[in-house]
C-alpha cells in the first residue's frame, strides 16, 4: 500500500510537472490575447483534446495532492491514521468532482 | 598582587529524565579539551551522580553522542573551542530517544528500527564454504562500502526532524544500514530488505532535508543511501532491478 502510494505520487508528479507548464501557457495565451469568455468557451466547447488533457490533469492532481497532504497530517497532527486516510479519500473524491465538473462545464458550454 | 582568574567554562547540563532541569557548573577551560572531557570533569570533581555514556573516547564506539549547544555531536571528538566560542556549553541527551537519566538515553527504539529495516546480515554460505569473493570495484560493492562505516552513534537519528514527527519512521541510520545490505552481494535477503524499507515509515517518509548527512560525524551520506533505496523501491515496483 505505502509503496503504491509512493509510486503514484512520483508518477503523478512527473505528469503534473509537464501539465502545469502547459496550463500556465494556456492561461498566458488566454489572458495576453485578451480573449472574451465567449471566445474561450468557443475553443473549449466540444474540444476532446482539451477535455482529455484537463481530465488527466484533474485525475493526477486528485491523486497527488491527497497523498502529500496525508503525509503532512500524519506528521503534524495527532489524528489517527484511519481518520486521515478516510479524510484524504474524501478529499480526492472532492477534487475529482470539482475538477471534473469544471472540465465538463467548459466542454459542454 | 592577585593572580588573574583562570579561564572557566559556563556549563549547563541536563539533569533528570524527561522531567528535569539544567544544572550549572563552572569548569576550568583548558587548551585541549573535548566536550566529553568536560562532562567527565563535572562527574569526577563536581557531582559523581551525573550519568552519561561513553566507552572508547576515540570516535569508534559511537556511545558518547549528546546534544551540544543544540546540535547532536560525538562528544569525544568534539573540541570545546570549536563549539563554545563564548565559553558556554549546553549539554543535553540526544533528541528523539527516551531519556533514562541526565545524559543517558535509552537506545532501544534506535536499534529496534535497525532490526525492522532488515539490518541483520543473513549469510548465503556457511563457515565450511570458501570465503566469498568480493570485487572491490563492483558498483554494488562500492555503494555498500560507502555506507558501511556507521558507528551507530544515533547522531543522525537525533538530527532528523522526520524522526521527531513520525514515530514510525525508521530513521537515517537504519535505512543507511539497509542500503549497505541491499548492495551486499553476500546478503541472503536483499529483496526482503527492500520490502521492509518500502513499508510505512520506510524510505518514502524521508524529506531529503539532509540533516543526517550534515550531522554524521564519520561523514557518511545517509541521505544518498535513502535516495538509493527510494530509486530501488520505485524500480522494483515496475519489476526492474535497482542494483
Amino acid at each position: 500500500m505505502e509503496r503504491m502510494l509512493f509510486v503514484l505520487q512520483r508518477v503523478t508528479a512527473v505528469l503534473l510537472a509537464g501539465m502545469v507548464v502547459v496550463h500556465i501557457a494556456v492561461i498566458l495565451y488566454a489572458s495576453a490575447g485578451s480573449l472574451s469568455v465567449a471566445e474561450i468557451l468557443g475553443r473549449t466547447r466540444g474540444n476532446v483534446a482539451f477535455a482529455a488533457f484537463y481530465g488527466l490533469f484533474v485525475a493526477a492532481a486528485a491523486v497527488h495532492a491527497p497523498i502529500g497532504l496525508r503525509n503532512v497530517l500524519h506528521e503534524w497532527t495527532p489524528l489517527p491514521r484511519v481518520a486521515v486516510d478516510i479524510a484524504m479519500a474524501a478529499f480526492a473524491a472532492t477534487l475529482v468532482w470539482l475538477g471534473g465538473a469544471a472540465v465538463h462545464a467548459v466542454f459542454t458550454a | 598582587m592577585t593572580k588573574p582568574a583562570a579561564p572557566t567554562l559556563d556549563v549547563r547540563i541536563w539533569r533528570g529524565a524527561t522531567d528535569g532541569a539544567f544544572q550549572h557548573f563552572r569548569v576550568p577551560a583548558r587548551e585541549n579539551q573535548t566536550v566529553l572531557d568536560v562532562v567527565t570533569e563535572v562527574q569526577r570533581h563536581h557531582d559523581p551522580t551525573l550519568s552519561y555514556r561513553f566507552a572508547c573516547r576515540v570516535g569508534v564506539c559511537g556511545s558518547c553522542a549528546m546534544t551540544v549547544n543544540g546540535r547532536p555531536r560525538w562528544t569525544c571528538r568534539t573540541h570545546v573551542n570549536k563549539v563554545a566560542g563564548d565559553g558556554t556549553l549546553t549539554i543535553e541527551p540526544l533528541r528523539h530517544l527516551p531519556r533514562i537519566k541526565d545524559l543517558a538515553c535509552d537506545m532501544t527504539p534506535f536499534f529496534e528500527k535497525w532490526q525492522r529495516a532488515g539490518g541483520v546480515f543473513s549469510p548465503t554460505v556457511s563457515r565450511d564454504d570458501p570465503v566469498s569473493s568480493v570485487t572491490p570495484d563492483d558498483p554494488g560493492r562500492r555503494a555498500a562500502d560507502a555506507a558501511i562505516e556507521c558507528i551507530n552513534c544515533a547522531v543522525c537519528y537525533s538530527a532528523c526532524d522526520v524522526v521527531g514527527w513520525n514515530d514510525d519512521y525508521l530513521g537515517p541510520a537504519a535505512l543507511n544500514r539497509a542500503w549497505s545490505l541491499y548492495n551486499d552481494e553476500r546478503h541472503g535477503d536483499r529483496a526482503g530488505v527492500l520490502r521492509r524499507v518500502s513499508e510505512a515509515g520506510g524510505c518514502a517518509s524521508c524529506h531529503t532535508q539532509g540533516r543526517c548527512t550534515d550531522a554524521c560525524p564519520v561523514e557518511l551520506g545517509p541521505t544518498r543511501s535513502i535516495a538509493g533505496l527510494k530509486r530501488a523501491s520505485l524500480l522494483a515496483f515496475f519489476g526492474l532491478d535497482g542494483h
